[in-house]
């Protein structure tokens, strides 16, 4: 089986495209996860959301981030930059689109897959997995076999045996990782619509359950017509500079 | 816990017959009509509540075995899953294991030093796949037709994938005679850590002797950073300088001295007459010098040295420049020594080996063997070392070839294939009719070299082209020394 898991796409309709583009060179996946982070920080809200209702009555999974929260229930406990976005955001879509938003489940369970954008522990609290601790924690809030999320916008895996620490591994981009038969996982994605790894190309999870691998694929795509759009978009600089550098 | 009896079926793997092992795992001899190689079953000791370094162990080698190939390393067959029956199924090396050879030591020189080229052979085209193998030993080696092959992988480590067993391990993993003094503090990364433990084991070979004998504890281990063994020749006085010279160098407990790539130690080892042999310091040490050594704080860290990968990563480790110097030094020679230094200045620890060809016309026939011949040789040595003389490179980073051959290309190919050569530089003439009739050297080199090759050609106005292809036309002799 392989599945391929898009996170944080961030209203970056350029990124999504060309992600979109090479999940289907590879062969239609049996599984496409949207893993939240729909909206936020981009240029094109709507095209985002309507490509994902689009894949979602194909049959795609998609689950709820924090951005998505926020703009669907209008909060603003974030950063300056994001709370900006989120209210540029909440001017420009549809009363329908927000209800699309508000309407997405905090995780989903497939098989032997727990999918959620945090984290396994607190969802609605957004934690973030950046370290070892938040990890164990994480994967004690959950019995599936893998647990896969994103929010951090930084790839990391890691590899658990009971009754031990996990160990992190930071998988290298388009080189698989392996999965293990005697471990859990824990799976954190890179981001679609804005990296933050020092590598500005988009970023998708590819897993193949056959061959028991796990890759980051990277995916260059025009990230200086999103820069643009987001200038002339009047949302702060910031946003266009951090995707040409990928931080 | 599952004990197996021969007759046993496993996957379609039928055991055969059980073979000596050690405490991780046990061997059998096994067939599968599905593999046309011999096969042996190595299945792990999984006691519920055992050692989880043997799972690790397992996991490890099998993730690692199912990516490697060639000639040096056991054909992966297949694996059983952790899940259900674990085991890996490799195919069965014939040969002779070092651990028989290493109970006869001391050996003759040139044995020693043909197994090191064997095993350093082995280890290049390991390293090259991005693994470090960390458990070099005679019972992991095995001299078989085919060259050394190296067995058990499960401590290695391969660079692309989570090092889930050293993640787990807070104590040293290794042998303790040939474990390196970075693996002793932890570190489990660099392919230098496999170049002392054959060190330890060209001493072994060479004196008959282990060099650090096998320290039981963690402070026996790490008494390596510190002392340094007896050296070789103290023990066998038999044992030329050289060969004292490389095996000291494979030793060094600081990575910025040691050898930093198997090849280089493989070209030393076929190539003795170029090894730089130190003269070594005697320790001045008066009382004075011993009591502040006593009470200097020294940095375990810092005596091990920065790994390797800094450097193996810049660029080639050992560059071939070859010089047509049939004609003296001329404008070509030039270009090709410029471009040389090109190359090397990537990294700073590359190694240039000048390579001039003489050539005979007749297979068999030698000019060195007359005295004439002998002077035409030495003549081309001493051009040679001239022309490389402007690159100021000290005389560990260099060496000086004059190949007797009837073709040029071919002696290039050879030498670079056989010292494992990084990067080639040859010069190539200009085009004439008969030079694309007959092929010219830079031409088969950059067809059938194994690794990158530049090729450097004069900058020519069309004129001068033009004229270089008429003179050329009509001195069909100079057509293959364009090297």
């Amino acid at each position: 089986m392989r599945i391929a898991i898009l996170s944080d796409i961030h209203a970056n309709r350029e990124a999504f495209d060309a992600v979109l583009e090479a999940v289907h060179e590879r062969g239609s996946p049996d599984e496409l996860v949207l893993l939240g982070d729909l909206v936020g920080y981009g240029p094109d809200p709507v095209y985002v959301i309507e490509k994902a209702a689009h894949l979602m009555a194909d049959g795609a999974l998609c689950i709820m981030g924090n951005h998505d929260e926020a703009v669907a229930l209008n909060l603003s406990n974030m950063t300056e930059n994001a709370r900006f976005a989120v209210q540029w955001t909440r001017e420009r879509i549809a009363p329908a689109h927000l209800d699309f938003l508000a309407r997405l489940p905090l995780s989903l369970q497939s098989e032997d897959r727990l999918y959620v954008h945090a984290s396994a522990e607190r969802p609605g609290k957004w934690p973030y997995i950046r370290d070892v601790d938040s990890a164990e924690r994480c994967l004690s809030a959950s019995d599936a076999r893998f647990v896969f999320c994103g929010h951090t916008h930084i790839p990391a895996i890691y590899y658990a045996l009971p009754g031990r620490r996990p160990v992190h591994f930071q998988p290298l981009d388009n080189v698989a990782a392996p999965l293990s038969d005697l471990r859990r996982h824990l799976v954190i994605a890179g981001a679609v619509g804005q990296p933050r790894d020092g590598n500005p190309a988009a970023c998708f999870v590819l897993v193949d359950t056959q061959r028991h691998e796990v890759t980051m694929v990277r995916v260059p795509y025009d990230h200086e017509e999103t820069a643009r759009k987001i200038q002339a978009a009047g949302l702060p600089g910031w946003l266009g500079m951090r995707l040409k550098i990928g931080r | 816990m599952q004990r197996f009896e021969a007759g046993a079926v496993i996957d379609g793997f039928e055991l055969v017959e059980k073979l000596p092992s050690g405490g991780m795992a046990s061997l059998w001899r096994a067939t599968n009509p599905r593999y046309d190689f011999p096969l042996v079953l190595k299945i792990p000791f999984l006691d519920p509540g055992g050692d989880v370094s043997v799972i690790l162990g397992f996991e490890a080698e099998e993730l690692i075995m199912k990516r490697l190939s060639g000639p040096h390393m056991p054909r992966f067959a297949a694996s059983g899953s952790l899940a259900q029956v674990p085991y890996i199924a490799m195919e069965f090396v014939a040969g002779t294991g070092l651990a028989d050879i290493v109970g006869k030591a001391p050996l003759p020189v040139d044995e020693v030093a043909s197994i090191g080229t064997e095993i350093a052979t082995a280890l290049a085209a390991l390293h090259r796949q991005k693994v470090v193998h960390l458990d070099l030993k005679p019972e992991n080696i095995i001299l078989a037709e085919r060259g050394a092959v190296l067995l058990d992988f499960g401590l290695a480590r391969h660079a692309e994938l989570p090092d889930l067993l050293g993640a787990e391990s807070s104590v040293p993993m290794g042998t303790a005679a040939y474990i390196s003094p970075e693996q002793v503090l932890g570190e489990r990364s660099d392919p230098a850590s496999d170049l002392f433990a054959l060190g330890c084991l060209l001493y072994q070979l060479a004196t008959g002797e282990e060099p650090f004998g096998r320290p039981a504890t963690f402070a026996g281990m790490k008494r390596r950073l510190y002392h340094a063994p007896r050296s070789p020749r103290d023990i066998n006085e038999a044992i030329p300088r050289w060969l004292e010279a490389i095996i000291l160098r494979c030793m060094d407990v600081d990575r910025t001295r040691r050898y930093v790539e198997a090849a280089h130690v493989l070209s030393d080892l076929s190539n003795p007459d170029q090894v730089v042999v130190a003269r070594r310091k005697p320790r001045d040490e008066g009382g004075w010098a011993a009591i502040t050594r006593l009470f200097r704080k020294t940095d375990d860290r810092a005596l091990v040295g920065r790994p390797t990968s800094s450097r193996t990563q810049a660029g080639p480790s050992i560059v071939l420049a070859a010089v047509d110097l049939a004609n003296g030094s001329d404008a070509l020679a030039g270009e090709v020594l410029s471009e040389t230094a090109r190359v090397l200045a990537s990294r700073a620890d590359s190694w240039l080996a000048c390579v001039t060809v003489l050539k005979t016309e007749i297979i068999g026939e030698t000019p060195a063997t007359d005295e004439s011949g002998r002077s035409v040789y030495l003549k081309r040595l001493v051009a040679l070392k001239d022309w490389a003389h402007p690159l100021h490179l000290p005389e560990d980073r260099i060496s000086y070839h004059v190949l007797e051959a009837v073709s040029p290309a071919d002696a290039i190919l050879n030498y670079a294939e056989h010292n494992d050569v990084g990067h080639i530089v040859v010069g190539a003439r200009a085009s004439s009719a008969i030079r694309r009739h007959l092929g010219s050297v830079s031409t088969k080199v950059v067809a059938q070299a194994l690794c990158s090759v530049s090729v450097v050609r004069l900058k020519a106005v069309e004129e001068q082209g033009r004229q270089v292809e008429r003179n050329s036309a009509s001195e069909p002799r100079t057509v293959d020394e364009d090297q």
